[in-house]
């Protein structure tokens, strides 16, 4: 804490008052919205879960896909990623520095038409078209590179390579070299990207609306059905159980990547 | 595979040539535009004034600002429809101090805060994080020398934050461009591209034109992308 005077700031904190409650204010009525028997006549309709009970009846199977999508996103980007962002950031070369260009792109290139272009090339497979795999696909697709950038801004850090020649050196083989040296040294930006990956999966709604069947669904894309379809009760419920579902992961997470950090960090 | 091609490249230049396409695209970069602007200065003093000050709660109100950071576009829809939708708060105080007209959430100030809301958890991480790594002692040593507030913020404050400002508005404007569920979930009366695209692929099953619509939005984006990077480029050479 510091101990000089603060000079006042009127306006910053006029600004700062607005936007908390601009910001603020949205998930109080919707936490209220989605706990009473009647959003119209407010708290004094009285309390109720029925509509949390029937969001887990209509929607509930949407949690557990979008846990493991996530969770599949997180596994697939950091068994790619992390050789490839290796090989990026060791690899000088013209295509090497291409194949960087071409991986930023889907962060660029707007998630609708990343979904178009995975339905034109694979919608004609219909067992994979129909399956959760193809949503994973667009995940994986949409949130590697940023897992990729994380890290191989990790690995080319200049002790890293001075690190790498030592091991060398005293005669650690390429697997010995990459899983005993260099993985535990870019760990915590593997979590950081883990989190990333996580948060931007549980949360896709662009990609997954169009890459979506009546049987494959994820949260997000179940959100957008209750809020068009249902009451405004069962779609704040809904909101509820999104919160419920996303909070504890981040912050276990969040928890994880801290203590990380703390362990490993330079 | 089949890749739609029979009317050829022509399908790749409708949105200059249909004056509907136009139309979309030129609202969608306007309201893109005025997001990024509203996100980077509301953000800035918000992450400012987290930064430089201490009081309790401050902590939690950060988390708090930066939680919406995981929300999906369309809860954020959904909070504007709360806000000012049929039911929604405003408009329900309004009737009952006897003002009507005041659903704001389905035209073009709906899609603005919707993207606002969507984009300042974003702005504040990285401000907030920038101004605390801010050189105290320059702010300090302007105050000594009788600075105004408006010169320590327009010669201590911007020059230290302009490269994190620059860089947010990249992200933000890219997000607000290709922004595609809040718009979706508050069936909003002005179109944008992303809102195109998605009713030219499901409802009229036009696959070229929506693959076309694309890429002219990757393009328009990346096009503003790189003037902003070539005049901060210039200004900074400057």
């Amino acid at each position: 804490m510091r101990a000089t005077a603060q000079p006042p700031a009127p306006l910053l904190f006029a600004v700062t008052l607005v936007v908390a409650l601009f910001m603020v204010v949205p998930i109080l009525v919707s936490v209220m919205a989605g706990l009473v028997v009647n959003y119209s006549s407010g708290l004094k309709s009285g309390l109720t879960l029925r509509w949390l009970a029937q969001v887990w009846e209509t929607y509930g199977d949407t949690v557990a896909a979008s846990l493991l999508i996530a969770a599949g996103s997180v596994f697939a980007t950091v068994v790619l990623g992390v050789p490839c962002a290796y090989m990026l950031a060791r690899n000088r070369s013209r295509a090497a520095r291409a194949f960087e260009e071409v991986l930023t792109l889907p962060v660029a290139v707007p998630g609708l038409a990343t979904a178009l272009a995975l339905i034109l090339v694979y919608g004609q497979m219909a067992s994979f078209r129909q399956s959760f795999a193809f949503i994973l696909v667009g995940h994986i697709v949409f949130t590697l590179p940023f897992m990729v950038r994380t890290v191989s801004a990790a690995f080319e850090r200049g002790d890293l390579v001075a690190l790498e020649e030592a091991a060398r050196t005293l005669g650690a083989s390429f697997p010995q070299r990459f899983l005993g040296v260099l993985v535990p040294a870019v760990f915590p930006a593997i979590v950081a990207g883990c989190l990333m990956v996580f948060t931007l999966s549980i949360g896709e709604f662009n990609l997954t609306w169009m890459l979506r069947t009546p049987l494959t669904r994820t949260l997000p894309v179940g959100l957008a059905d209750s809020y068009a379809s249902m009451r405004i009760e069962v779609g704040s419920a809904y909101t509820l159980v999104f919160l419920a579902v996303v909070l504890p992961a981040l912050w276990a997470l969040q928890t994880l990547a801290a203590a990380m950090q703390k362990r490993y960090g330079t | 595979m089949a890749l739609p091609g029979e009317k050829g490249w022509a399908t790749y230049f409708v949105v200059l040539t249909d004056a509907r396409y136009a139309e979309s695209m030129v609202n969608t970069l306007l309201l893109s535009l005025a997001v990024t602007a509203v996100t980077l200065v509301l953000g800035g003093a918000v992450g400012v004034y987290l930064a430089r000050r201490r009081f309790a709660g401050r902590r939690l109100l950060l988390a708090v600002l930066t939680l919406p950071l995981s929300f999906p576009g369309v809860i954020v829809g959904f909070f504007v429809i709360l806000l000012g939708g049929r039911q929604g708060l405003v408009p329900s105080i309004g009737a009952s101090l006897g003002l009507s007209g005041l659903t704001f959430a389905y035209g073009l100030l709906g899609l603005f805060l919707a993207y606002v809301y969507f984009s300042l958890p974003r702005a504040i991480a990285t401000y907030t994080a920038a101004a605390e790594a801010m050189d105290v002692q320059l702010e300090e040593a302007a105050r000594a020398l009788g600075a105004s507030r408006l010169r320590i913020t327009r010669d201590v404050w911007l020059p230290q934050l302009a490269p994190t400002a620059v860089a947010t508005g990249a992200i933000l404007f890219a997000t607000a461009m290709g922004a595609f569920g809040t718009a979706f979930t508050l069936a909003s009366q002005y179109e944008v591209v992303p809102i195109t695209i998605y009713n030219e692929f499901t409802n009229y099953a036009n696959f070229a034109l929506a693959a076309s619509l694309s890429i002219a939005l990757g393009l328009v984006t990346w096009a503003v992308l790189f003037a902003a990077r070539v005049t901060v480029g210039a200004a900074g050479t400057a």
